[in-house]
């Protein structure tokens, strides 16, 4: 019988924790630059959705899948810019914004499936991405072959990864929207566009969300359904504030949350219906709210976050 | 250019006719999305009207979907108020629907006089017990309730189905999960005879009485106000900031939780892990397009529930999405906010010197 601690030593452990860990590394690392920039995006639970279904649209119409991974980063582009357009140009609450986000991308995606697909009973199927199979990583004792098995969105989650650290702490236009999301009104003297930055920001973070909510429909699984995002959105704001808004923090805690996730699946077929199924889907939820209650002293929130900003005001 | 200049004071027709074209700006959209969908939009439009408000039946409907959307809309404007922002109503609904049945399903029987108001207390207090968590952590370690009750809204929900399959799953039930129905006493009195309307539209109406004199002519209801107006300038003035924020929070709770109580007691009659088709998040729109006034949450509530009701008819007639009832709602939250700004600002045009 497999034991508690024998689980840990698996390849296909790691395989799970790593395929769970993507969408969440594309929404937290997309959380992360609005948030740096100054703006809370609650769009992101529908942008999740909104990028899940019209990725895997394109491609159940007829574009490859790289199109379709464009397609979803460019809806989620779009509707990071509708929020922009409410939050930084009109400076209105980022809170209920963020709700009435999630709420018309969420509508608007059921509603758009509903009107392609008026009467389907199975949903419909796509040819996914397919593990790339790297069988030179297999020389690495068990997290090598779980690397081989991914498919090639996580690999593009870890370059996102190298490149937000890459750009907001090695180049000016991070150092930018850094200062965007702190102290706008400097950025402003220096001649620069605190609102040309917070869309920016948005619209990136956003695709990059929306690239999350297309992994799944589009490598996790091949096919959308009703609720499938189920709650990951909010997970990602959680994280973005136990990651201290840092890329790399965030792929670690990323990967910490997709770890126990996995975990805690394979622990529950080892309790073997002792312990009710309910408790083992609530571990996510739960988990996050302990990761904010850890970092809550010290969480260190950009300063200006939820801050409207109009020159001439202060 | 155009320069937004603050107003001092609103005048009382914009106050009424903002929120009203918001509505119909949100409507007019989606039927826009429909005619690009292909669909016969006036044909739609029609029957979205006469399925709302078109018979008796469709009223009466309309004003017991509105029930619950009433008080998860008092839930959202009590605490936006007082910038508490609670995103867990669905939660606090399901809270307190399984408080109602936990208490109302046999264990105690007490004459209707005494068995609904106790249905109704145990919801409320379960209600308000799901909101203290979030708002203690915000209180003491600054916890950022949005994610906290967002969160809290799937945990209970699980909680639910788990309780549903386990512990309180109807012996009777034919293996479905739902618990027991609720006793003959705790069932709140249907108010036309052969419809479903029922008692919880006079409790979700006596609520929003109640909160508006709470928020207007108390002590309480200035402190929440001026803590959501200014929580430093509140603290200075010794406003109990903290304490206050727990007080909103219990009574946003309770208000959430009575929709549980209105729903599973007025309408359904047991608990289902279906009971709320996001009543929790709807209320959010409600507040928004009653601008968080109390009484005005009345008026919005029954328009979001015609949209729904109505929604339905037109989606059974010609077979279109009931999901657009959602786009609706959700476009007339983002048209309210847009419609806020000319009630808070006067746009004046600037020419360039």
């Amino acid at each position: 019988m497999m034991d508690a601690f024998d689980i840990l030593l698996q390849a296909n452990f790691w395989a799970a924790a790593i395929r769970i860990a993507t969408p969440f590394i594309f929404g937290v690392l997309g959380a992360l630059i609005c948030e740096r920039a100054g703006v809370l995006n609650l769009g992101i639970e529908g942008i999740f959705v909104a990028g899940a279904l019209s990725g895997w649209l394109a491609v159940y119409l007829g574009a490859g899948l790289w199109t379709g991974i464009g397609v979803a980063a460019l809806v989620g582009a779009c509707l990071g810019l509708l929020h922009g357009c409410f939050t930084v140009i009109l400076g209105l609450s980022q809170h209920v914004t963020g709700i009435g986000i999630t709420l018309f991308a969420t509508s608007a995606s059921y509603f758009g499936y509903r009107v392609a697909f008026p009467t389907v009973t199975s949903p419909p199927r796509i040819e996914a991405f397919k593990p790339l199979n790297l069988d030179i990583l297999s020389v690495i004792p068990v997290i090598g072959p779980a690397l081989a098995q991914q498919t090639a969105l996580t690999w593009v989650a870890f370059v996102c990864v190298a490149l937000t650290g890459l750009v907001l702490y090695r180049t000016p236009l991070g150092l930018a929207i850094r200062a965007v999301g702190d102290n706008p009104a400097s950025v402003d003297a220096q001649g620069l566009s605190v609102a040309g930055l917070r869309m920016g920001a948005l619209a990136v973070g956003s695709a990059l969300m929306a690239v999350g909510g297309a992994f799944l429909t589009m490598s996790a699984f091949n096919a959308f359904f009703f609720g499938m995002i189920n709650g990951r959105g909010w997970v990602c704001i959680a994280l973005t504030v136990f990651a201290s808004w840092r890329p790399g923090k965030a792929l670690l805690g990323a990967l910490l949350f997709g770890a126990f996730d996995a975990y805690q699946v394979r622990l529950q077929t080892l309790a073997g219906g002792v312990v009710p199924s309910q408790i083992f889907l609530m571990m996510p939820f739960i988990l996050s709210i302990i990761a904010l209650i850890l970092v809550a002293r010290k969480a260190d929130y950009p300063r200006a976050l939820m801050r409207p900003f109009i020159k001439g005001e202060r | 250019m155009i320069r937004f200049e603050p107003r001092a004071s609103t005048p009382l027709v914009l106050l009424v006719i903002v929120p009203v074209l918001s509505a119909l700006a949100a409507l007019g959209s989606a039927l826009l999305i429909l005619a690009l969908s292909g669909a016969p939009t006036a044909r739609a439009a029609g029957l979205l009207v006469q399925g709302a408000a078109g018979s008796v039946f469709a009223i009466t409907e309309t004003l017991t979907r509105a029930t619950p959307l009433i008080l998860t809309g008092l839930a959202a404007a009590v605490a936006f108020r007082a910038k508490l922002w609670n995103i867990g109503a669905e939660g606090q609904l399901y809270a307190g629907a399984l408080a109602a049945t936990a208490v109302g399903t046999g264990i105690i029987t007490l004459p209707p006089l005494l068995m609904i108001p106790l249905i109704c207390i145990a919801g409320a207090a379960a209600g308000a017990l799901a909101l203290l968590g979030p708002v203690l952590l915000k209180a003491k370690l600054s916890v950022d309730e949005v994610v906290t009750t967002l969160l809290l809204n799937f945990i209970i929900l699980l909680f639910v189905q788990m309780m549903l399959e386990g512990p309180m799953k109807d012996p009777m039930g034919m293996g479905w999960p739902q618990t027991s129905p609720i006793i003959d006493e705790g069932v709140l009195p249907r108010l036309v005879a052969q419809m479903r309307l029922h008692a919880g539209i006079v409790i979700a109406l006596a609520a929003s009485l109640f909160v508006h004199v709470l928020m207007t002519r108390t002590v309480a209801g200035y402190e929440m106000r001026a803590v959501g107006g200014n929580a430093s300038a509140a603290r200075f003035a010794g406003i109990p900031v903290s304490a206050t924020l727990v007080k909103t929070a219990l009574l946003s709770g309770a208000l959430a939780g009575l929709a549980g109580v209105s729903e599973v007691a007025g309408l359904k009659g047991y608990l289902t892990s279906d009971l709320s088709p996001g009543f929790g998040y709807s209320g959010i729109v409600v507040a928004m397009l009653a601008a968080l006034n109390p009484l005005a949450v009345v008026p919005a509530a029954i328009f979001v529930a015609g949209v729904f009701v109505g929604a339905d008819t037109m989606s059974r007639t010609l077979g279109i999405s009931n999901y657009f009832a959602d786009l609706v709602v959700a476009l007339a939250l983002l048209c309210v906010l847009i419609g806020s700004l000319f009630t808070r600002y006067r746009l004046r045009l600037v020419r360039a010197a």
